[in-house]
């Protein structure tokens, strides 16, 4: 499971780029600070590598193994 | 929200979160393999001193790990955590600082910390640029880019400061890129284990004040850049110093065993004191 922390996030998009799956997704969706917030649109293809929760210069990506 | 949180929030300053890094700064991604290895390592934070200096990566440990910090003058973080090793040889001393930091203004420091080979972690986060002031001209910037300092060419070439550090004598050195996490937190894991001067160079990202300038806006482009120009030191066997010119050179650079600094003088200082008190019996 992939939560992604909005009030943390900066909208740098390397969790977008850099997923080798692609799970993440650009949303429309802008959070307080007025960053563009990465969206989580196929988390079904996500095989819990943490790639992105380790890139993420923010702490905002949290991966759960279940 | 309690829900959602990061399992190494313990190890940061949650009150102080979202950091003060800019949007896709390599630092962030620095503390977060900081943390990580921290974690992997079981090292209590409790049992640690970080100590940094002056500069956006000097920000990493001071304020936002959650340890004892010592945030000190401009290019002095090694000459201090050198009298903090001294003192409390017990402690895990770490200095995370910055290459004008370390390399720059604090040059000196380093090559004399690595030829005593005093039990220190220095992570450098090279940005390849002074970037805190305004992205003036650092004694690691490529030759040939343009800085607020050099509008039109940088002639200097860049220092390389892991294979310097590496021939002053220290324990283990390595080079890794904010790209190349995975190896950058095991080598981070490796180089705190490791008794005597250990010296990690992370070549990070400065999308606002560097990237700008050299036409890499964004941290993304500036990732693609390091994955693409980083090669491997065991397969640079082969290859002639042109070609090796524009690339960076990742992986351990050495891994040695050397008598440790601490070490040797306080065992100078105990035989020094037994044969004064045998001596002078009281």
């Amino acid at each position: 499971m992939i939560e992604i922390d909005e009030h943390l996030c900066k909208g740098c998009d390397i969790c977008i780029e850099f997923c080798p799956l692609k799970v993440f997704e650009k949303s429309e969706k802008l959070n307080r600070k007025g960053y563009y917030v990465p969206l989580v649109a196929c988390e079904d293809e996500c095989v819990g590598c943490r790639l992105c929760e380790l890139l993420c210069p923010e702490f905002a990506i949290i991966v759960t193994n279940e | 929200m309690e829900e959602y949180r990061h399992r190494l929030m313990d190890y940061v300053r949650e009150e102080i979160m979202p950091h003060r890094f800019c949007t896709g700064c390599g630092c962030g991604t620095v503390l977060n393999a900081f943390v990580n290895a921290v974690e992997g390592v079981g090292l209590s934070p409790a049992k640690m001193v970080c100590v940094s200096g002056i500069g956006c990566s000097s920000w990493i440990p001071s304020p936002y790990f959650r340890s004892d910090t010592l945030h000190t003058t401009h290019g002095r973080p090694i000459a201090f955590a050198t009298g903090v090793k001294i003192m409390r040889p017990d402690l895990t001393v770490i200095v995370i600082a910055g290459d004008g930091d370390v390399a720059g203004i604090g040059g000196n420091h380093l090559i004399h910390a690595a030829r005593r080979n005093i039990d220190l972690s220095v992570f450098m986060v090279n940005n390849m640029i002074y970037g805190m002031t305004g992205g003036q001209v650092a004694p690691t910037t490529p030759y040939g880019v343009k800085t607020s300092t050099t509008p039109h060419n940088n002639v200097e070439p860049a220092f390389k400061v892991a294979e310097l550090v590496m021939t002053a004598g220290a324990s283990y050195v390595a080079r890794w890129t904010t790209y190349h996490v995975f190896p950058l937190m095991e080598s981070m894991q490796n180089a705190i284990r490791k008794r005597g001067f250990s010296f990690i160079e992370i070549v990070s990202q400065c999308p606002d004040n560097y990237g700008r300038r050299i036409g890499l806006r964004t941290a993304v482009e500036f990732l693609h850049q390091f994955k693409e120009k980083a090669v491997r030191i065991d397969k640079t066997a082969g290859m002639s110093e042109a070609e090796l010119a524009d690339r960076i050179i990742i992986g351990k650079l050495c891994d040695r065993e050397r008598p440790e600094f601490t070490a040797e003088l306080h065992a100078l200082t105990r035989r020094i004191v037994a044969a004064l008190k045998q001596e002078q019996p009281a």
